[in-house]
């Protein structure tokens, strides 16, 4: 083989597994991260035996946002983030940090219009999604409902 | 060891819902935004059409964990309020995000007022 072969060669396989282990990291972290959310979800249950199901859930998902929050409040979570990319960013947690990150970044521009504003730079369009499927689902069911 | 075996499902689902947005990530360079919008996304439809509440009988944190069960729970506000009348039909979607949303804005509010930004000056 060709020198300049070779290299493209070994180019090519160290992306291939620099891309593999990616995969790997996101399924492992993303993996953890559910399994502590899980957690809560007996601990709570099992603390608050009279709560229906769905504050329980409710409740879940507050305690990971602000342990989301104060991770990438000490900085922490933006170093896994690094790591294991989507597996740190798609469970709820992942939605605390992209709340929590701007608006450390921004603090500097001031409260209002650097941090309360910027806050929103990721977590807005997540907001805008929620909001229209809420009403649209909502119609739905409603128009359905008229029929049955 | 039923609990134990809970733990297993919500590992391997959350991690491949996690893997999935990986692939996405490498494959399409998505931005975290468009990612967290995508899953919601999915999570309402999933809820929509019926499949959600099969999955998280199965995977049980696995997909609530994720952005996908945000999206789910919105869905099912909207379901229950379009048994009242059009107003909480309407509504009781947006109240369900009232938790996650308070959370996030209210511990993020606080946390960056603690504490400094870690990230590079520029």
């Amino acid at each position: 083989m060709e020198d300049k072969q070779y290299i493209e060669y070994v180019h090519a396989n160290a992306q291939k597994s620099a891309h593999v282990m990616t995969l790997v990291w996101a399924f492992l972290v993303g993996g953890v991260i559910c399994c502590i959310g899980q957690g809560f979800g007996d601990i709570f249950a099992l603390v608050l035996p009279d709560w229906e199901k769905s504050k329980i859930a409710a409740l879940v998902s507050m305690t990971m946002i602000f342990l989301g929050a104060f991770l990438t409040g000490v900085g922490v979570y933006d170093k896994l983030g690094a790591k294991a990319g989507g597996g740190s960013i798609v469970p709820i947690t992942g939605f605390a940090n992209s709340v929590a990150s701007p608006a450390m970044e921004f603090n500097k521009e001031g409260i209002v219009l650097g941090m309360m504003a910027k806050m929103f730079v990721v977590a807005g369009p997540i907001i805008v999604a929620g909001t229209v499927s809420s009403v649209v689902s909502g119609l739905i069911y409603w128009i359905v409902g008229l029929f049955n | 060891m039923d609990i134990f075996l809970g733990y297993v499902k919500a590992f391997a689902i959350g991690g491949l819902v996690c893997m999935i947005a990986q692939i996405l990530i490498n494959k399409t360079k998505m931005t975290s935004a468009r990612i967290l919008v995508l899953f919601l996304l999915v999570g309402v439809f999933l809820e929509l059409v019926g499949v959600f509440k099969y999955i998280e009988n199965f995977a049980g944190a696995g997909i609530t964990i994720p952005i996908t069960g945000f999206g789910s729970t919105i869905v099912k506000g909207a379901k229950e309020g379009a048994k009242i009348g059009l107003f909480e039909a309407l509504t009781y979607g947006f109240r369900n995000m009232a938790a996650g949303l308070t959370a996030a804005i209210f511990f993020g509010f606080i946390f960056a007022l603690i504490f400094k930004s870690h990230s590079k000056k520029v």
